[in-house]
Parts: structure tokens; C-alpha cells; sequence
């Protein structure tokens, strides 16, 4: 297995999301417990790009969940830029993989929000708002409610949503997933746009071996739950900045991608197996 | 169907029902009169009661009294309605304590309570307010809490990761998911506020639509009690009509179907 070595990137400084030895065990309804994820340590560096991927059902959201300070891991720790998370995570961004924007409220004041509970004026946060807004293309529907925009446009809003606020880390929990194949490249490569302008450290969960590849700086593998682990890391020597449609077309990319799917596969099938095929 | 034809469709209907109603209350078949003037009067005499009582003015009084009444019981029943189901849906302890007395007290038929408020409160507005007041509060009640406690877990975690304090959630996520679900509602609690204040009325009373039904019906006089079913069903269409147009308003970012669908 041609991995990096398994913990720390080779970075000096400070890691932004450092998670060690996390373990996270659910308490179920009929008494016994169930543990979803063990023994997982994994550092990002800032300005990293990293992709979580794993068979459905390995406990990579609640990972992610742990590094947002959701969820309490039962054993370990997750550090944010070097100190240790105790409650939510102020310092990420989270773009959730279902339906998170406010129904109430328009694009612009979906937006405008993460400004105007800081403190900042309401005049001036949905301006900023309607920046962010064009930025993505959405220039022009500010004033719609999230039902009045397609799925791939909701998207884009929760994705402005959570930059707008400017968050040092972001964490991304299948972001793209209910999008049909076009929409998941369009978004893929907005999201590469908005990164390389100020790259934050990403860490980004995703079934999607080549959505991963594509994106990312890192991939990470884990084993099918329960007690899922990670099971592998490898870096991604693609240069940026990348299209996604073009860098799946280059040879790098297909060896890579055999390499991780060679590791990934055994994984896959067990996790099918497991969930009944679901 | 285009709205020229279905509005003269439901025209078609009324034209019909008060064909009919006057045939048989007029004409004689096979011996027997079907709809007997003394039981059913007949629609003439009951438009010419309303025109009388719209002519005169002495109709005005009355729907002012009931319309005062109704709206009052809405707006103190949403009130208290919002203000203790927001609580209760906020402080699950305080919900289980008052569990059952909630839940007994909306299985009770509130027309019992009328001859109390009655006592209570006197034959006047308040009364009628009481009663009305008791039948909105529980559906405003029920929805505000449902509204808190249906908050999408998803919504609620974005909120937390944006930002938002305690203060906040309850700003911008619970308050506007509980008034969503209370204007959801809002036909049904403007009704009940309407139905409260005329069974008040119908019960003890000297004015109101409640009251003009209850006095004609005392002397048997049928047209009386049409003529005032009437004026009332009319007033609550009006009144629904003004609802529709506020929830339009109100609830302009939710997906149209959902709004139809009532």
C-alpha cells in the first residue's frame, strides 16, 4: 500500500482540525451501545484540502460532527488549531448534507444572517450578502425563499451561507450528494473557484471516490462500521488549479484512483453487506 | 376549469338549492307540502327578512357585537395560546406536569361552560369572549408546540454552527417555525373564535347574531332563523376571505402547494 505515513501530513505548524484517538459510542435505545467510530486520529493542516471517504454507513459524518463540536467523542480529543474543543466548534463552517437554510427567510437574509448575529448593521450584512450571492451566480435571487430555488441552488446559498462568516475551517458533509451528476461538477469546481481565494482547511466527507480524488489535497479511507477505523491515507499529486471534468481524463488521476479503490473495495462490500445493501 | 365557469358553477348550485326550497315549500305534490312554510318558511320571505333588517339598520348592532366578540376571543386565546405553548414546548418538566390537565381540559365540551361564564362574567361581551378564548387557545396552543418541537434538527444544527445563541434560536428559528404552524391554523382558531361567540350569544344574551337566532326561534318564527343562518354564514365567509389574504401574506415562503392544501 503505497500510503503516506498513517497520522500527521508532514506539516510543522499547528494543525487546524487535529482529531486523536477518537472513539464515539451511541447508547441505544435497548440498553446496548454501539460504537461508530474507534481509534481515529487525523490531522488537517491549514489550507488543506482533505476527503473522508468511506462505504456508507462508516461513521464519516459523525467524524465530521466530532470536529464540529456536535457530537463528544467517548475516548480522545479533537484540537482546533491547537486547543482543545470543549463545545461547538466557533472557529468551522458546516455545510450540511440536507436541507439546512432557514425556509423563512430569503436567499439574501439566509445569507445575510451569520453577519447580522455578530453584530454586524443589517444594511451592510445584506450587501455583503448580495456579493457572496453573485458570486455564485445567484445575483438575482436574493429575494426568493429556498423552495422557489432548485436543489443545486440551495447549494450554492449554504454554501455562501457558511463563507460569508469567513470561518478558518470548513467542514463539509456530503454537500453535493442529492445533486444530479452535472450539477455535483458545476458545484465541485465553484467550490475549487472559492477555496483557492483563500484557502481555508477543508475537511470533506463523501462516498465518492472520484469526487474526492478530484478535490481534494488528501484522501482519507475508512473501514466499514461498525467501529469503523481509518484505514488508509494518500496524497493527491494532481497539480492545481484543477476542472474537475478534465483532471478525471488524466492518467494520474486513474492511477490513484485504482490504488485507493484497491484498498476501498473490500471495505465497500462489507459495508454492503452489513447495511443489507442499502 | 376557468374561473368564469367554476364561479358560475358554484352559482349554478345555490340557484338550484333555493329552486328547490321554493318549489316545494310553495307547491302542493300529491297532496302533501314536502317543505312546510311554518317549518321551513320559504326563501322569499327570508331574503325579504334580511333586506329588512339591512334596510332598517337594525342588523348592524348585532354583527358589530359578535364581530367585536370573536375577535377579541381570537387575539386573547393566540396570545395566551402562543405564549404557554412556547414555554411548555421549551420546558419539557413543566409539559409533563401539566400533561394531563391540558389534555382534560380540551376533551371538556366548552359549550358546558357557557351557563358558568355566564355566571361568572354576566350576560355581556365577556362571556362570549370566555368561551371563545377556551376553544382558540388550544388550537393555537397545540400548534405553537408542535412549531417548537418540529424544528428540523438539521436547520437547528446550521443555526448553532452560524452562530447563534440561545437568544438567537429562539429569534430566528423557533419563533418563526411556531408562528408558521399558528397562521397554518389561523382558519380554523378564527372560526372556533366566531363559534364561540355565537353559541355565547345563542346561550344568554341581548345582542349579537346568536341572539337575533335565539329570539326568532322562541316565537317560531322560521324566517327568523334562516335569515339570521344566513347573515352569519356570510359573515364567516367574509372573514375567512380576509384570513386567506393575510395567510398569503404571511406565509409567503412556503411552497404553494402546502398553502392550497387546506
Amino acid at each position: 500500500m503505497a500510503a503516506v505515513s498513517g497520522a500527521p501530513a508532514a506539516t510543522v505548524a499547528t494543525p487546524a482540525v487535529s482529531l486523536k484517538d477518537v472513539d464515539v459510542t451511541f447508547r441505544l435505545a435497548n440498553g446496548g451501545t454501539y460504537t461508530a467510530v474507534q481509534r481515529a486520529s487525523l490531522d488537517v493542516a491549514d489550507g488543506e484540502f482533505v476527503a473522508i471517504v468511506g462505504p456508507t454507513g462508516c461513521g464519516k459524518s459523525t467524524l465530521l460532527n466530532v470536529g464540529a463540536g456536535l457530537l463528544a467523542p467517548s475516548h480522545g480529543s479533537a484540537t482546533i488549531f491547537g486547543s482543545g474543543l470543549t463545545s461547538l466548534n466557533r472557529q468551522a463552517g458546516y455545510l450540511f448534507q440536507a436541507e439546512a437554510l432557514f425556509p423563512w427567510k430569503t436567499a439574501t437574509e439566509n445569507v445575510a444572517i451569520g453577519l447580522e448575529i455578530a453584530g454586524t448593521a443589517k444594511g451592510e450584512a445584506r450587501d455583503r450578502a448580495q456579493t457572496w450571492l453573485a458570486r455564485v451566480g445567484l445575483g438575482s435571487f436574493g429575494d426568493r425563499y429556498p423552495h422557489m430555488l432548485s436543489g443545486g441552488q440551495r447549494k450554492r446559498v449554504g454554501l455562501v451561507q457558511v463563507l460569508i462568516r469567513d470561518p478558518k475551517i470548513l467542514l463539509m458533509d456530503e454537500p453535493f450528494g442529492p445533486l444530479d451528476a452535472q450539477t455535483r461538477q458545476i458545484m465541485g469546481n465553484l467550490l475549487l473557484d472559492l477555496w483557492s481565494a483563500d484557502r481555508k482547511a477543508v475537511l470533506f466527507v463523501t462516498h465518492d471516490l472520484e469526487e474526492a480524488i478530484a478535490l481534494s489535497d488528501r484522501v482519507v479511507i475508512m473501514s466499514a462500521g461498525p467501529a469503523a477505523r481509518i484505514i488508509g491515507n494518500w496524497k493527491v499529486p494532481l497539480p492545481r488549479p484543477r476542472d474537475i471534468g478534465e483532471v478525471k481524463l488524466e492518467r494520474a488521476f486513474h492511477e490513484l484512483h485504482r490504488e485507493i479503490w484497491e484498498a476501498l473495495k473490500d471495505e465497500v462490500m462489507k459495508g454492503y453487506q452489513q447495511t443489507g445493501g442499502g | 376549469m376557468s374561473r368564469t365557469t367554476l364561479l358560475a358553477l358554484q352559482i349554478l348550485v345555490a340557484v338550484i338549492c333555493i329552486a328547490f326550497w321554493h318549489i316545494f315549500a310553495t307547491y302542493t305534490f300529491f297532496g302533501v307540502k314536502l317543505l312546510p312554510p311554518f317549518f321551513f318558511s320559504t326563501p322569499y320571505d327570508v331574503a325579504s327578512r334580511i333586506v329588512r333588517w339591512f334596510v332598517e339598520g337594525t342588523i348592524w348592532k348585532h354583527l358589530w357585537i359578535t364581530l367585536v366578540e370573536a375577535m377579541l376571543a381570537f387575539v386573547i386565546g393566540s396570545l395566551a395560546g402562543v405564549l404557554i405553548g412556547f414555554w411548555f414546548a421549551r420546558k419539557p418538566a413543566i409539559n409533563s406536569v401539566f400533561d394531563p390537565y391540558v389534555k382534560m381540559l380540551n376533551a371538556l365540551p366548552r359549550v358546558v361552560l357557557a351557563p358558568i361564564f355566564a355566571l361568572w362574567f354576566g350576560l355581556g361581551i365577556a362571556s362570549k369572549v370566555a368561551l371563545g378564548v377556551t376553544l382558540v387557545f388550544f388550537i393555537v396552543f397545540f400548534n405553537v408546540y408542535q412549531g417548537v418541537k418540529e424544528v428540523s434538527p438539521t436547520v437547528l444544527a446550521n443555526a448553532r454552527m452560524l452562530g447563534m445563541s440561545e437568544r438567537q434560536l429562539m429569534r430566528h428559528v423557533y419563533w418563526p417555525s411556531a408562528l408558521s404552524w399558528m397562521f397554518s391554523s389561523l382558519h380554523t382558531s378564527v372560526g372556533f373564535a366566531v363559534v364561540g361567540a355565537v353559541v355565547g350569544e345563542y346561550l344568554g344574551s341581548a345582542a349579537g347574531l346568536g341572539y337575533i337566532i335565539q329570539q326568532a326561534e322562541g316565537v317560531f318564527d322560521v324566517a327568523g332563523v334562516f335569515a339570521g343562518m344566513f347573515v352569519l354564514a356570510v359573515f364567516v365567509i367574509i372573514i375567512d376571505m380576509i384570513v386567506t389574504a393575510v395567510e398569503k401574506r404571511l406565509l409567503v415562503w412556503r411552497p404553494v402547494a402546502a398553502t392550497d392544501a387546506r
